[in-house]
């Protein structure tokens, strides 16, 4: 049996699960860390993170590092809860495949 | 539609995710072992070839100006200080082109904040009791901020190495109230306790 119940639809991508678990660790993260530890290509990433964006998953903080712009990303308390939902499914869903 | 390994294959990545993206995971037991031996290497130059016993500059008046001695004892701890911090990054940044990672990272960025801001404030500190001629505390206070500053690093990384930290917080105390032995306690904290911990990482996680 595959549980749908607290199961997000845009988890289902392991890059955007990624994201989530590293924002979940972090308080911000940018995008360049963001790229070394998914290891994937800038447009792959932003394409993503502009998935998550729209489901207001996670929020940007744009500011200057001297001239340089610099964006980084953090984790909304929608997100956050979308997040632990869909991790209380998955230890469900393996939990009740272990007792049969 | 997802198949059961599939979840069990994102956990696995959720998890990992989030060690790496937590934890600074490039700390190397040879960086340990080889801080270890350049203590015991300069503990054994300042006691037996500059004759410095910090009890005995201590005993003498209490006060001890900033002679020769005392700055060449400086010198010599500022150069194993700094070929310590040399060899761990070393080790690090070999870790780090093993793995095909990159060792600075906000982690990296983080985990040295927190270890450097009590040191620093340490250092500063002993500067300003050296020159006020408190030589005898200078080696118990380097092991107390320096245990404070692993102590706290030690969130950031390996669980041991918050163990070492209070290892060193402790020695420092136990020097603070033993001066005459404070060189040889030192040489302990710095030397010996580097030693064992960088030999148990090394056999834990990477032999």
């Amino acid at each position: 049996m595959i549980p749908t119940e607290g199961l997000h639809k845009a988890f289902e991508s392991r890059v955007r699960l990624g994201i989530m678990s590293a924002l979940a660790v972090n308080d911000m993260l940018d995008f360049n860390s963001l790229k070394d530890y998914l290891d994937i290509t800038d447009g792959n990433l932003a394409s993503h993170i502009k998935a998550l964006e729209k489901e207001k998953f996670i929020g940007v903080e744009k500011s200057f590092v001297g001239k340089k712009p610099n964006t980084r990303y953090f984790m909304t308390s929608t997100g956050k809860k979308a997040f632990k939902s869909h991790l209380d499914a998955l230890e469900k869903f393996l939990e009740s495949n272990r007792k049969h | 539609m997802k198949e059961e390994k599939d979840y069990i294959r994102d956990i696995t990545e959720i998890r990992s995710m989030m060690e790496r993206s937590s934890k600074f995971r490039l700390l190397s037991g040879w960086a340990g072992i080889t801080a270890g031996i350049l203590a015991l290497i300069g503990a054994f130059v300042a006691y037996y070839i500059l004759d410095f016993n910090p009890g005995e500059e201590l005993q003498i008046s209490g006060i001890t100006p900033l002679n020769s001695l005392v700055v060449k004892v400086l010198l010599l701890a500022t150069v194993v200080l700094i070929s310590a911090i040399a060899t761990a990054f070393y080790f690090s940044y070999r870790k780090a082109s093993e793995r095909g990672e990159k060792i600075w990272t906000p982690i990296t960025r983080r985990l040295l904040t927190s270890m450097f801001v009590p040191m620093v404030v340490g250092g500063i500190l002993i500067i300003a009791l050296l020159m006020n001629g408190l030589i005898g505390l200078a080696a118990p206070l380097t092991l107390i901020f320096y245990g404070l500053g692993l102590f706290s690093a030690g969130s950031h990384t390996l669980a041991e190495v918050r163990f070492l930290g209070l290892v060193e917080i402790v020695l420092g105390l136990a020097a603070t109230f033993m001066v005459d032995y404070s060189l040889f306690i030192w040489a302990v904290g710095f030397g010996i306790a580097h030693i064992v911990y960088g030999i148990y990482i090394y056999i834990k996680y990477e032999k």
